[in-house]
């Protein structure tokens, strides 16, 4: 027995509401690219929040039911779903976690069970935006205080006593005054028949009762298995008579299939098939590109045969798309007026009467996720049903995405959601399960499309390349007037809507127009930029560039006046005080302002603290330098200060970084410095190599030779991580992406501080050699 | 008809004889655990035991095991209890997970060959593992624990 009966009858409080443009799927009704895209959110009630965020206007918005999302056997072990996708940020854990701390269960006696795509029942599923701690919260606190209610009165009524007296405590309700005490399994049955307690009525426990909250001893669910070999990705999936393809896809971006022979392909030993896989013309979202498949017994032989296919494309309208010639184009653009989304004073007048003025034109190119697991998805389609396995990140747009491409209600499609091999914005897009869906409707068995590593760096959904121009007016005493930047980078809105030149509201809210610093005269502007191959959302997106160019325009203007990094970053950042950029419909993350400012005191919080902890200011052995950088971003702040060795040869070495992160409430400070970590690794990735380049519309990197990430001979040695502990009623915030941006802009203001060599370019590839 | 052991089980393939030892393992053998990360050597993803040497599996061939004793991460421990395999427990290293059997068992090999290794001598043996999601501090103290003793 369980409390799952009828997980449709109980949605909370239900209303219609605006979907916005804040998540990867609602950006469509923005675009006004799909019609009828009328959700029914149900929303949590206000009362019962000391705070609110945006998940209810997210697709589908919030579920709070505890039968949808728990269920006690009668042997007492209680499963908690996890709805969200596992990528390694920990949220498979940390979510049902709080579920279990509400509900006061025993962490040893409980088991997560992975959600399929059903939005419907689970609410939002969308795992990005570094929004499911931020979300979640607390609606899976209201869920386990349901569960624990529920069974709290099952207790009552069999003793005979007021639901008052009764109280719960490690897996067991007890009845102090009588001593009698009743396990969760046996209770099981009679609470599944309890009516769900309203979420006003709902009692909370206190904060300072909490045994996992906060606490970090618990360790990931899948530790076990991923140690032992156990853990099963997309990649992992096996089904009987389950058929290997690999395809072979145009090498251009809206590339077409002119012929094709697939005569030796055939000859390979295990090859089965050769076929035509259907494309749509570029952009179309996330559909199939096309091109021809190889099927065979096991994925080897598909990869070789797949070698010895001959292909004819068609290059099509970015066949001219060549990265050092759209590096001028953005250049120059940026150095024109553009569309202006944010004007306070006159940043013209006060850059003219600027007793001197600071221009820093910073560049960095398009990058790939290369996630270690490369998009793979198996999928079995028989008549009208279709069963996919796939480590997707959308399990609910992959849904509707698979039914739409084949045609088939969407109730008939499940998606098994895997644990995904790394994510960081790659597999928020389903193509490659829609790959898979139409190749198994066709071949009628069940099939696993496994994209190599030469396919995920060239067909995919990149990060944009951007220029962005900073001019910074100061006055005599040295003080910054004025401030003016261009950011000029093709969108992401480009992958969904033909001509789009401008970015969207959700890039320019990530550290354009948010700008926090307290200068009179600011223009924050956006020249035009067409896209010419896939761009998508890479862990932190547009904040990459803006925080590398904002953060190294500060050390330049620390440079111009003589004054240490820090004591200049905190002077532009100004007084304590929420800041309200006069932009109209400002994006903030999806979140509303009142519960999300943008609040200064944090930011100069978080500086400080990184100050203190990583000694700035210290001294260095000669060669070595520090570097200091503040971002806000996914609502949260983060500050990080790296230490950067480099010799007389221009190799570069980074012995230390300390990052300080005020993430609000949070729930797993271990997670948090686990992500912070890594942060560091991918942010000195793509500072040191990071760089996928166009040819001929080609990319010209093809795998981990030529598209280097940082290995661990040369990441840091330390990285410390100091977390911000939240006030009473903090609201939770960001933790998977916000860590990246201030990264590469602390290395490259270190490396200044190291060698007087100021980087405004990313790679820094040989820049430091000779 | 090649004859290769695998985890101590003897196995057979009649099927072209240069195909990759991680395909024939993951998709003729089901042995998951070895993974797919880039086909070419640059990740270690793949990595598996091969008399006592830490190989990739992506660029050998099942003909050139032969005969050979293959461990893969299924093959490591019955219990999943090796050193390695605890001390990555211990320290919390993985985040997705998807390249840490390769990791463990390019560091067991190296703990095979050097059982107490320094710092540096880590860093250097686990270079050529990626980890996109950057556990390589967590990756060098784990191994460090493991050859102090868990």
């Amino acid at each position: 027995m369980n409390f799952i009966d009828n997980p449709r009858k109980i949605r909370g409080f239900e209303k219609h509401v605006r979907v916005e443009k804040v998540s990867r799927r609602s950006i469509l009704k923005g675009l006004g690219i799909t019609g009828g895209f009328v959700l029914a959110a149900p929303v949590m009630s206000r009362q019962a929040l000391a705070y609110e965020t945006g998940a209810g206007k997210m697709p589908h918005g919030v579920v709070v039911d505890p039968r949808v999302f728990v269920s006690v056997a009668p042997d007492g072990i209680v499963t908690i779903v996890g709805h969200r996708s596992e990528m390694g940020t920990g949220v498979r854990t940390s979510l049902p976690l709080i579920v279990a701390e509400e509900m006061e269960a025993d962490w040893s006696r409980v088991k997560v069970q992975q959600a399929h795509g059903d939005e419907v029942k689970f609410g939002n599923q969308d795992t990005d935006g570094s929004r499911s701690t931020r979300h979640y919260l607390m609606p899976m606190r209201q869920i386990g205080a349901s569960a624990r209610t529920m069974l709290e009165q099952a207790a009552a009524k069999r003793w005979g006593v007021p639901a008052t007296e009764v109280k719960t405590v490690n897996h067991e309700v007890v009845h102090s005054a009588s001593g009698r005490k009743l396990g969760f399994g046996e209770l099981a049955a009679d609470a599944a028949k309890e009516s769900v307690p309203s979420i006003e009525g709902l009692k909370l426990k206190d904060p300072k009762d909490f045994r996992y909250l906060g606490k970090g001893q618990v360790g990931i669910v899948d530790l076990h298995d991923i140690t032992t070999g156990k853990a099963r990705y997309g990649a992992d999936v096996r089904l009987p008579g389950m058929k290997y393809a690999v395809i072979a896809r145009p090498p251009v971006t809206g590339g077409k299939l002119v012929s094709f022979d697939p005569e030796a392909a055939l000859k390979v030993p295990g090859v089965e098939k050769v076929m035509k896989v259907q494309g749509w013309p570029w952009p179309s979202k996330f559909q199939p590109l096309g091109g021809v498949a190889v099927i065979a017994r096991n994925t080897g032989a598909a990869i070789k045969g797949r070698d010895a296919l001959k292909l004819v494309w068609d290059d099509g309208p970015n066949g001219k798309y060549d990265s050092v010639a759209y590096r001028k184009e953005l250049e120059e653009a940026s150095r024109k007026p553009g569309l202006v989304l944010r004007k306070e004073g006159d940043a013209d007048a006060a850059l003219k009467g600027a007793d001197k003025v600071i221009v820093g034109e910073y560049y960095i190119p398009h990058l790939a996720h290369v996630s270690m697991e490369p998009p793979v998805a198996v999928a079995d389609v028989k008549g009208d049903k279709a069963d996919i396995w796939a480590p997707v990140q959308s399990p609910g747009g992959t849904r509707d995405d698979v039914a739409k491409t084949l045609g088939i209600p969407e109730g008939n499609v499940t998606v098994n959601v895997t644990l995904l091999g790394g994510g960081f914005g790659r597999k928020s897009k389903c193509d490659f399960a829609l790959e898979a869906a139409l190749l198994s409707k066709e071949l009628g068995a069940p099939v696993k499309v496994q994209w190599t590593r030469e396919d995920d760096i060239r067909n995919g959904f990149l990060h944009t390349v951007s220029a962005e121009r900073i001019e910074a007016g100061l006055d005599k005493s040295g003080k910054v007037i004025a401030w003016r930047h261009r950011s000029v980078a093709p969108s992401i809105a480009s992958t969904f809507a033909a001509g789009t030149v401008h970015q969207a509201p959700f890039e320019i809210g990530m550290g354009l127009v948010d700008m926090p610093f307290e200068i009179a005269n600011i223009s924050c502007e956006n020249p035009e930029a067409a896209a010419h191959t896939r761009i998508g959302w890479f862990r932190s997106v547009s904040n990459i560039p803006r925080a590398f160019a904002v953060q190294s325009m500060v050390s330049e203007i620390a440079q111009a006046t003589g004054r240490d990094q820090k004591e200049t970053l905190l002077a532009l950042i100004g007084s304590p005080r929420i800041v309200k950029p006069e932009v109209k419909d400002l994006w903030n993350y999806g979140e509303p302002q009142d519960s999300y400012p943008i609040d200064t005191a944090r930011l100069r919080k978080v500086v400080e603290l990184v100050a203190e902890k990583g000694e700035w200011g210290r001294q260095v052995p000669k060669g070595h330098g520090l570097g200091i950088a503040v971002h806000r971003s996914f609502v949260s702040y983060i500050a990080t200060i790296v230490e950067v060795a480099v010799d007389d040869k221009g190799k570069l070495t980074v012995p230390r970084v300390d990052t300080a992160i005020d993430c609000g409430t949070y729930v797993n400070p271990e997670r948090i410095a686990s992500q912070i970590e890594g942060a560091a690794i991918m942010g000195l990735s793509l500072a040191k190599y990071g760089e996928i380049s166009f040819k001929d519309g080609k990319v010209q990197q093809k795998n981990f030779d030529d598209f280097q990430v940082v290995r661990m001979d040369d990441s840091p040695v330390v990285t410390n991580v100091y977390i911000v502990p939240p006030g009473p009623d903090t609201p939770p915030s960001g933790v998977g992406e916000p860590g990246v941006p201030p990264f590469a802009p602390a290395l490259i203001n270190a490396i200044f501080a190291a060698t007087g060599k100021r980087i405004r370019s990313l790679p820094i590839g040989k820049q430091l050699e000779a | 008809m090649i004859k290769v052991k695998i985890n101590g089980q003897e196995q057979s393939w009649d099927g072209d004889p240069d195909l990759p030892l991680l395909w024939f393992l993951r998709d003729e053998t089901g042995l998951t655990g070895t993974k797919y990360g880039c086909g070419q050597a640059l990740c270690g993803a793949c990595t598996v035991i091969v008399d006592k040497q830490a190989v990739r599996a992506c660029i050998t061939s099942v003909n050139d095991v032969a005969g050979r004793e293959v461990t893969t991460i299924e093959g490591l421990h019955p219990n999943g209890d090796h050193p390695v395999q605890k001390a990555w427990r211990q320290v919390n290293v993985p985040q997705c997970g998807f390249c840490q059997t390769g990791q463990i068992m390019q560091a067991a090999a190296l703990l095979m060959d050097n059982p107490k290794p320094s710092h540096d001598q880590i860093r250097e043996a686990m270079s050529g593992n990626i980890c996109r999601c950057g556990c390589y501090q967590r990756i060098e103290n784990a191994v460090h624990l493991a050859s102090t003793g868990v």
